[in-house]
């Protein structure tokens, strides 16, 4: 095809799944039937707002909860009480016999 | 009835002391003479004169299995700290052993525990072939004596009857009352944070400290106290998830590589825990005091384990 304009070649183009024309000349472009609206149709949905961002992770936990005995102690939620036992703990029961 | 070992009779410190000095001052002619007494139980008195450390055994230690300890331990480089010298010596009935000092781990700093070092030196030592003659990990054995001493010093306690049903109920071995399940391994026998000292003092690589209870076992007996202070809520989960992940990355074949690590555990850590609270509730009754918040995590464990079956190969 042939620029109405220039007479040049022009060179077709797929932008965001639009065919159009462009000519290797002047730089012109044609537009087929419905091409117009299909480009607005896409400017439209840019300009919309992003989807929300996929959820983040449910615990900031970088590994899943280590599995414990039956006999256990309940660990997490409102029994973690490790945390409370813990300094008290840590000095006497973690250095002796 | 048993009968309590005395604590240190009154001529073993200043003799200990006398003799820590005189090895160190043998070893760093100009000594800066810093003195301390690191321990001085029924089990171990312990003195330090400046990077000299001297360490007197219990009273009923084994003298032939103690020697095959030290000598094991010399050739354990890199896991276990070097002793001075391969053979006991006797100080007022007492066998004592020398050992370079090493710096221990900050009791009141829990974030700097080294787990993954602790780990990585269990993992290193269960892969170690034996390197000399040893007798048996007595940690089956220390924990029977516990239980033992609850029954003659606090039958009568309200958390003895728990804690020795959880106890009756483990297979013979974990009682020390049958042979250990094998394959035997090298085995520490008490770990705990004590047993960790970064040699040279203060920042050099860590090492494995106390070989009493050194000798051939079940693997999965080092890993049963950090596994029992977890499951009774003193060792948050992410502390115990460092220490068994550093564990496998070490290639310790005490648990599988991945997966379920509780079927291997399992019957030692209700041991240890048995053992914790045996010594916790006999401790609490000598002194006429109640058993405090953390004592009481290890009982209520007991209290739970009977309705929790055993489960893995040893049951």
């Amino acid at each position: 095809m042939q620029c109405p304009k220039c007479h040049a070649p022009m060179h077709t183009y797929n932008r965001n799944g639009v065919q159009i024309e462009q000519c290797s000349g002047c730089r012109g472009i044609f537009l087929d039937y419905g091409e117009l609206e299909s480009l607005t149709r896409l400017e439209a949905q840019w300009s919309q707002p992003a989807p929300p961002p996929p959820a983040p992770p449910v615990a900031p936990q970088a590994y899943p909860a280590p599995q414990a005995p039956a006999w256990g102690a309940p660990h997490g939620g409102h029994h973690g009480h490790y945390g409370h036992h813990r300094q008290k703990g840590f000095g006497r029961m973690l250095f002796s016999s | 009835m048993r009968t309590l070992t005395p604590v240190t009779t009154d001529a073993l410190l200043p003799a200990l002391e006398a003799r820590v000095r005189a090895t160190a001052h043998a070893r760093t002619p100009a000594c800066p003479c810093g003195a301390a007494t690191l321990a001085d139980r029924p089990d171990a008195t312990v003195v330090r004169h400046a990077g000299t450390v001297a360490k007197a055994h219990a009273a009923d230690a084994d003298p032939a299995g103690l020697a095959l300890r030290v000598t094991a331990a010399a050739r354990l480089t890199g896991v276990l700290l070097p002793p001075l010298a391969e053979a006991p010596v006797v100080l007022h009935g007492r066998l004592v052993t020398y050992w370079p000092y090493g710096e221990p781990v900050d009791a009141e700093d829990p974030d700097a525990a080294p787990w993954e070092a602790a780990a990585g030196l269990l993992a290193r030592l269960h892969r170690t072939p034996i390197p000399t003659p040893v007798p048996a990990m007595r940690g089956p054995a220390k924990a029977a004596r516990a239980v033992e001493l609850l029954l003659d010093t606090a039958p009568h306690h309200p958390a003895t009857a728990p804690v020795v049903a959880a106890w009756s109920a483990l297979p013979a071995w974990a009682r020390g009352e049958a042979a250990m399940p094998g394959p035997a391994g090298l085995c520490h026998g008490d770990l705990h944070l004590g047993q960790l000292v970064r040699h040279p003092a203060p920042a050099g690589p860590w090492l494995l400290i106390d070989i009493d209870d050194l000798g051939t076992g079940p693997p999965a007996w080092d890993l049963a106290r950090p596994a029992a202070w977890y499951a009774c809520g003193l060792l948050p989960p992410d502390e115990w998830h460092r220490f068994l992940t550093a564990y496998r990355a070490c290639g310790g074949p005490a648990v599988p590589p991945d997966g379920d690590p509780w079927p291997a555990l399992d019957v030692p850590a209700r041991a240890l825990t048995a053992q914790t609270a045996a010594r916790a509730i006999a401790k609490a009754a000598a002194a006429d005091r109640p058993l405090d918040e953390v004592e009481r995590s290890l009982v209520d464990a007991c209290t739970r384990m009977p309705s929790a079956r055993v489960p893995g190969p040893h049951c």
